[in-house]
């Protein structure tokens, strides 16, 4: 499957989930509801997986360039990032530790738990 | 001829100039964070955005002029998000065993992230606004600012720390799970999305396509109960 087809397929996934979306005004981003959608295409139609698989791991390389014109988005904040520098950047640094200990934490004792009962 | 200020204002003005300056500082950064070992410290996304943010200062340029040109790269994130279906297909007989643990990791890591956010933000001092845009940070930025909105944040402060957040989770996250000796790839990958959600995927990807996938899911996971799991957290803390 060429790369256009295959960024078309998923602007298309993406536009069915804004539309639904839109429709229930649900409380989600249309993307993720374009991801699940396309999940459910992928276990039905099970040779797509692979046929897009190529062009997508390029896509998903690069995920992290996506993030760079919403980070600059820090200039038009800079006063108050200067007030108040300290107490943002300890509270987003301890809080993201917290966040991944206690996530992997809290997984490896539930999968414990459920392993011990099935 | 042309003189040299009148090509500057044309460069400032039109989209070109955001979206190659984008790229330009990105590839940069990356040579840089290849060159210094993969230093957490040189996070390619922190370097571009320090790069970008000194060469508009410098320019005197606007955020909402750059933004015209970037948000060609930003508006990729939709169909990004999608694609993240194909690892995820891949990885969903594992899925099936863990679905239950993973879920309650995810409700729980997503509330103590933003929840213990907003007290130490408080406990230093921060405005109540600053505090209150903090409480979605880990959640993927599109879904975080309309949090932010509804629970009387700063949508554009909340978009600002949910990145930075994901930098964080980004460089520190693999490190710190190593060091606590933590060695599962779905357990990583899971932790890795919940906390630093789209950032956090990317970076895991670059460790193994299993650690991705987990982590695209449980970013997607979480964007999708965060709407309604954070509000009610809020209230709660509230009183």
């Amino acid at each position: 499957m060429s790369f256009l087809t295959v960024i078309t397929l998923l602007l298309v996934y993406q536009l069915i989930g804004e539309l639904i979306v839109l429709e229930w005004t649900l409380p989600i981003p249309g993307p993720v509801i374009g991801m699940l959608l396309l999940l459910a295409t992928l276990l039905i139609k099970k040779p797509l997986a692979a046929q897009m698989q190529a062009s997508t791991q390029q896509i998903l390389s690069h995920l992290s360039l996506l993030f760079i014109p919403a980070g600059v988005g820090v200039m038009v904040h800079l006063p108050r990032l200067q007030q108040e520098w300290l107490a943002i950047t300890l509270a987003l640094l301890i809080s993201t530790v917290f966040g991944l200990l206690i996530t992997a934490w809290i997984m490896l004792l539930m999968m414990k738990l459920f392993k011990e009962r099935i | 001829m042309i003189s040299h200020s009148a090509i500057w204002v044309y460069l400032s003005a039109s989209p070109l100039f955001g979206l190659t300056l984008t790229l330009l500082c990105y590839l940069l950064a990356v040579k840089i964070y290849e060159r210094g070992r993969y230093n957490p410290l040189l996070n390619p996304v922190a370097l571009s955005i320090v790069f970008i943010i000194g060469i508009l200062l410098s320019a005197d340029i606007a955020y909402p002029a750059y933004f015209a040109g970037a948000q060609f790269i930003h508006f990729l994130l939709g169909p990004a998000t999608v694609a993240l279906a194909i690892p995820l297909y891949y990885q969903l007989g594992k899925l099936k065993t863990v679905w239950l643990p993973l879920t309650v990791a995810l409700i729980i890591g997503i509330s103590v992230s933003g929840i213990s956010a907003y007290y130490i933000a408080q406990w230093l001092g921060a405005s109540e606004q600053t505090m209150l845009s903090m409480i979605p940070k880990s959640v993927t930025a599109p879904i975080a600012m309309g949090i932010s909105e509804k629970t009387g944040g700063l949508p554009t402060l909340t978009a600002v720390f949910v990145v930075i957040t994901g930098v964080l989770g980004a460089a520190l996250g693999t490190w710190l799970l190593k060091r606590f000796k933590i060695e599962d790839e779905a357990v990583k990958g899971v932790a890795m999305g919940v906390t630093a959600h789209g950032l956090g995927t990317a970076r895991a990807f670059q460790i193994s396509p299993q650690m991705g996938a987990f982590a695209g899911l449980a970013m997607a996971l979480a964007a999708s109960i965060s709407a309604f799991i954070l509000p009610l957290a809020l209230t709660f803390i509230r009183g």
